[in-house]
């Protein structure tokens, strides 16, 4: 894999792309990765398509543009492909990683993704709400994201992300105990 | 007025601070007057009008009586004269050469 | 050299933990975004009892620098954060600040200024204060802000004058990075405690401060207060170098990357300093001699040492987040040529490129575009003097 990645988050304003960007980009940071994390700002409503981004590389990151080529793009909410190309800019070796309960094949039809581009699809909707017990599919495609590229060592990203969740559920760490999980079984049921 | 060589740039205190507490003192205002208020001291009931009325406090007081003006500081306003109530007034206003 | 925690933080995190670290006496801020984040963080530190600053929560941003300009004045350490519309609300008092001479650091998240209303990046907020007597400080990157915040503080209170420390709104204001997060009490001992000079709650002492100027005084404190302007640069030099030496980080007037030997050179300021440094290494393996001269102290403006890094460049674009609107070109191409206006020696193959007004992207290509036309004039091919780029015909 080269040594600049970019990473493209799809959602909807309060499925947490942003959050997942951020925990994301934590992570990688613990692994001793040089990272970037950020939103796109644009008209910030519920349920309005949202986009975050990441940057990792082991040397220090200088650009400071917004991703244009993603080399990995992740979707958390299927209908946002009705009205958002969200293989704009991929290279022929992208990766694209979706929250559905479609096969790969079926996504890769729908799509009508062409060239090389790899379908990853996983159910994080029904993984978070068996899961977290709401449809937050933000934290389990980390784990979808981390089988399909290999970016991070798994184990790595487990610890350093129940970190950051205890510090921000202090008091509800069933929260924490729900979304490790939820990353675990991603991980796991994630298809090619 | 006073001739004074004023400084430049590098000797001013920064910001133009003033240094020192009650400047205002050396800054003496009486100059300024065109009109000065003369006491008649036999028509005065010491009500102590004037003292109260005046802005910038350049009544003068003795003994608890009034004692005169402050010419340092009195810019000629005239209020103490307009506020004696003693029919006839007990503070005049006169024309003022400085001299 | 002292020990180091890395972290992930946002611009606006880095900011306020920076502000944390240096613990001021008052901060006296009214939330706007970009910049809100930075004050909310601060407040959350001040009812945890992590610092010992008076938060004051005032009603606009001309309160708040009123606040802060009194604070100072009665002796205190003082620190506030703005953007934007708050920024030119606090403008009159900018001006009473530097003119008093008090040492208040300020974090502003650079942001377009309205009308049309508009939250994303560009330098209009910051580049219309610029003449206020205040020393402005550009930052790339959060871990430069944080750098900064912290320089800032001993360059003010030893200059005698105010210091903006800015990011780029969004960019990095919201961007999070690896950033080094300085020990805090080497931050501590680093800006150490504020010298007192003449100050308003020394009752030993009495002053009176903001007495009138009449035309026989105004003009020698105004000379006063840019003579401050002037010797300030080697405060920002020797504080830079003291820094260095302890954290590792170097820090100058402005960095010159790739500069000894380049052909063209881009001269910039903010987050896009990087992406011009990461073009040029692109355009180095292509053989390309480029190079980029990043601002990093916009006031006092090092107009000597500019002329004399850009001396040997063939063609040189500076790029301006903002623009003067019908003045010959933005202000910062403005300084850069009268810079090298005064050296006939210099180069005088400048172009001028307004772009990313409003947040509007500054993409690799951008970059690259600019670099081309410099190539083609050096080739002897004649190009606009200025170029809104990016912009939609």
């Amino acid at each position: 894999m080269k040594d600049l990645i970019e990473i493209r988050w799809h959602g909807r304003g309060g499925q947490g792309a942003k959050t997942a960007a951020l925990l994301f980009g934590d992570a990688a940071l613990a692994s001793g990765k040089f990272i970037q994390a950020f939103p796109e700002y644009g008209p910030e409503r519920m349920g309005a398509p949202v986009a975050s981004f990441n940057r990792l590389s082991s040397k220090p990151i200088l650009i400071h543009s917004g991703v244009t080529n993603p080399d990995v793009v992740i979707v958390l909410d299927p209908t946002l492909m009705e009205s958002v190309d969200v293989t704009e800019g991929m290279p022929e070796d992208g990766v694209l990683i979706i929250n559905t309960n479609k096969t790969p094949e079926e996504t890769k039809k729908e799509l009508g993704v062409k060239g090389r581009i790899k379908v990853f699809t996983v159910d994080a909707s029904t993984i978070s709400k068996e899961t977290i017990g709401r449809p937050m599919p933000n934290t389990p495609m980390l784990g979808a994201l981390i089988r399909a590229t290999g970016i991070l060592d798994f184990k790595e990203m487990i610890e350093e992300t129940k970190v950051k969740l205890e510090k921000k559920f202090k008091s509800k760490l069933e929260v924490v105990e729900g979304n490790l999980k939820a990353i675990e079984r991603a991980y796991n049921e994630v298809k090619s | 007025m006073a001739k004074e060589k004023k400084k430049g740039w590098k000797a001013l205190t920064k910001g133009g601070v003033i240094e020192g507490g009650g400047t205002a003192k050396e800054f003496k205002t009486g100059d300024w007057r065109s009109e000065r208020p003369i006491l008649l001291s036999e028509k005065c009931i010491n009500c102590l009008a004037c003292w109260m009325y005046c802005p910038d406090s350049a009544v003068i007081m003795k003994d608890g009586k009034v004692a005169g003006f402050d010419y340092d500081y009195c810019k000629g306003c005239g209020i103490c004269a307009h506020e004696c109530p003693v029919k006839g007034k007990a503070i005049k206003m006169i024309p003022d050469n400085h001299g | 050299m002292a020990k180091t925690n890395i972290v992930a933080r946002t611009g606006n995190e880095a900011m306020a933990e920076a502000m944390r670290q240096i613990n001021p006496d008052v901060v006296a801020a009214y939330p706007i975004t970009p910049a809100t984040e930075i004050v909310q963080i601060f407040a959350g530190y001040v009812a945890d009892g992590l610092v010992d600053t008076e938060f004051v929560p005032v009603e606009s941003e001309h309160s708040a620098m009123s606040a802060c300009i009194g604070a100072s004045a009665a002796g205190g350490r003082i620190m506030t954060g703005t953007s934007s519309q708050g920024l030119a609300l606090m403008a009159e008092m900018l001006y009473i600040a530097s003119g008093l001479r008090l040492p208040i650091v300020m974090a502003d998240v650079n942001r377009a200024l309205s009308s049309p209303i508009n939250i994303h990046c560009d330098h209009s907020d910051t580049m219309m204060v610029k003449d206020a007597g205040w020393i402005q400080i550009f930052s790339e990157n959060a871990q430069e802000a944080y750098d900064n915040m912290i320089q800032a503080v001993r360059i003010a209170e030893e200059a005698l004058l105010p210091v903006i420390v800015t990011t780029d709104g969004f960019i990095i204001s919201h961007c999070m990075e690896r950033i080094e997060i300085i020990d805090d009490k080497d931050v501590k001992n680093f800006v150490g405690e504020k010298k007192l000079g003449n100050y308003l709650l020394n009752v030993d002492k009495p002053i009176t401060i903001g007495a009138m100027d009449l035309p026989d005084y105004y003009f020698e404190h105004k000379r006063q207060h840019i003579e401050a302007m002037i010797e300030s640069k080697d405060i920002i030099l020797s504080v830079a170098k003291e820094f260095s030496g302890l954290f590792g980080r170097s820090y100058g007037l402005f960095e010159v990357y790739r500069l000894e030997d380049a052909d063209c050179a881009i001269v910039l300021m903010g987050s896009t300093v990087g992406t011009a440094k990461a073009v040029a290494d692109n355009l180095r393996e292509k053989g390309i001699k480029a190079g980029v001269l990043g601002l990093r102290v916009f006031r006092p403006f090092p107009k000597e040492e500019i002329a004399q890094a850009l001396k040997n460049i063939k063609a040189i674009a500076v790029m301006d987040r903002s623009d003067s609107m019908n003045a010959q070109e933005g202000p910062v191409c403005l300084e850069v040529k009268a810079s090298l206006f005064d050296d006939s020696a210099s180069p005088n193959n400048v172009l001028n490129y307004i772009y990313g007004l409003g947040g509007r992207e500054v993409r690799i290509e951008d970059i690259e575009s600019v670099y081309k036309g410099l190539g083609e004039v050096i080739k002897g091919k004649s190009k606009n003097k200025i170029t809104y780029l990016g912009v939609r015909e």
